[in-house]
């Protein structure tokens, strides 16, 4: 997106607290979207987490004159969203911070899915119940092309308990780094990681029977 | 087999002997992550050279994250944008007024 508006960050931050509409326009369109996916998981519908988005745009007015750099801006865009997508969540009675769908519990929400794929007892404790095939299609962007697939994978994360789904999808669908996710989502490295760890095995298994040669 | 040998080959299944694949596949996340301790990632390649099914599962979990990193933004209405390009006109004319209530409070 900035070699499209030929700046770097600092530059963006520079044109963006000079009011520059252009390139106001063209990050609104570049991450609304992501926004988006990360309120969803945060509040009952679509039209609040839209709202939840507008929110976020103008938390940015109010606060890029002030934006340190001590994060990417990108960074700085999810903070402010799930600083108010958390309130937003709370009033609609969806997000319960220490509840059931909350962070702390989404790590303990029992055995590992990945259990039912291994022998329980006896001499092959430990293997696997139905060794894993080869996957065909086997690369992202044919995996993608069925539509099958893709919904798989859409429908995996929507049933995700919310910290999970926070996680996976700003560890693996927007790349922030794992440091910078503790910080999001004021979260441990550890649980982190637990927390992906378990959303990806879920999604893989949502995924599995569109993609021939697997059952598991 | 020599005394060596069968040295070598306690070594090796000490590092290796105990990860069961049902450990293997619980360490792919920090393995994929590069946080596993030294000895657990000799224990987690030494499995995984010996285990094809080990191996298509670690290929299974890159192809997932990698569909997952290319997957599309959620779609955003129209009207949305617009909306907040009439506030950031507005908040351009006047920034001290930027904090007429965003979205519906």
């Amino acid at each position: 997106m900035l070699d499209r508006l030929n700046l770097d960050e600092p530059g963006l931050i520079q044109a963006l607290q000079a009011g520059d509409e252009r390139v106001f326009a063209a990050v609104v369109d570049w991450y609304s979207g992501s926004l988006l996916r990360l309120a969803l998981s945060y509040v009952p519908s679509r039209a609040v987490a839209e709202e939840v988005v507008q929110e976020t745009w103008m938390g940015v007015f109010e606060g890029i004159h002030r934006f340190e750099r001590r994060s990417s801006f990108k960074t700085w865009l999810f903070r402010i969203l799930t600083n108010r997508a958390k309130t937003r969540g709370i009033r609609e009675r969806r997000y319960e911070p220490f509840g059931p769908s909350g962070s702390s519990l989404d790590a303990d929400e029992g055995p590992s899915l990945e259990d039912a794929l291994f022998v329980a007892e006896g001499s092959g404790m430990g293997h696997w119940n139905e060794p894993p095939q080869a996957w065909e299609p086997d690369t992202p962007e044919r995996v993608l092309l069925s539509k099958e697939c893709r919904a798989a994978i859409e429908q995996a994360i929507e049933r995700l308990p919310a910290t999970q789904r926070q996680v996976i999808i700003l560890r693996d669908i927007e790349g922030v780094s794992s440091e910078e996710i503790c910080n999001i989502l004021e979260i441990s490295k550890t649980h982190q990681r637990v927390l992906l760890h378990r959303a990806r095995t879920k999604v893989r298994r949502e995924l599995a029977p569109y993609v021939q040669g697997d059952k598991t | 087999m020599t005394m060596d040998t069968n040295f070598k080959h306690k070594v090796m299944s000490y590092m290796a002997g105990n990860l069961t694949c049902r450990e293997t596949a619980q360490l792919m996340t920090d393995y994929l992550d590069g946080s596993l301790t030294f000895r657990e990632l000799v224990r987690f390649q030494l499995h995984l050279g010996l285990c094809f099914a080990c191996r298509n599962y670690l290929r299974q979990m890159k192809c997932t994250i990698a569909a997952l990193r290319q997957l599309p933004p959620e779609p955003v209405s129209p009207h949305v944008k617009e909306e907040l390009l009439k506030r950031f006109r507005t908040w351009k004319q006047c920034p001290s007024q930027s904090s007429g209530k965003p979205g519906a409070e």
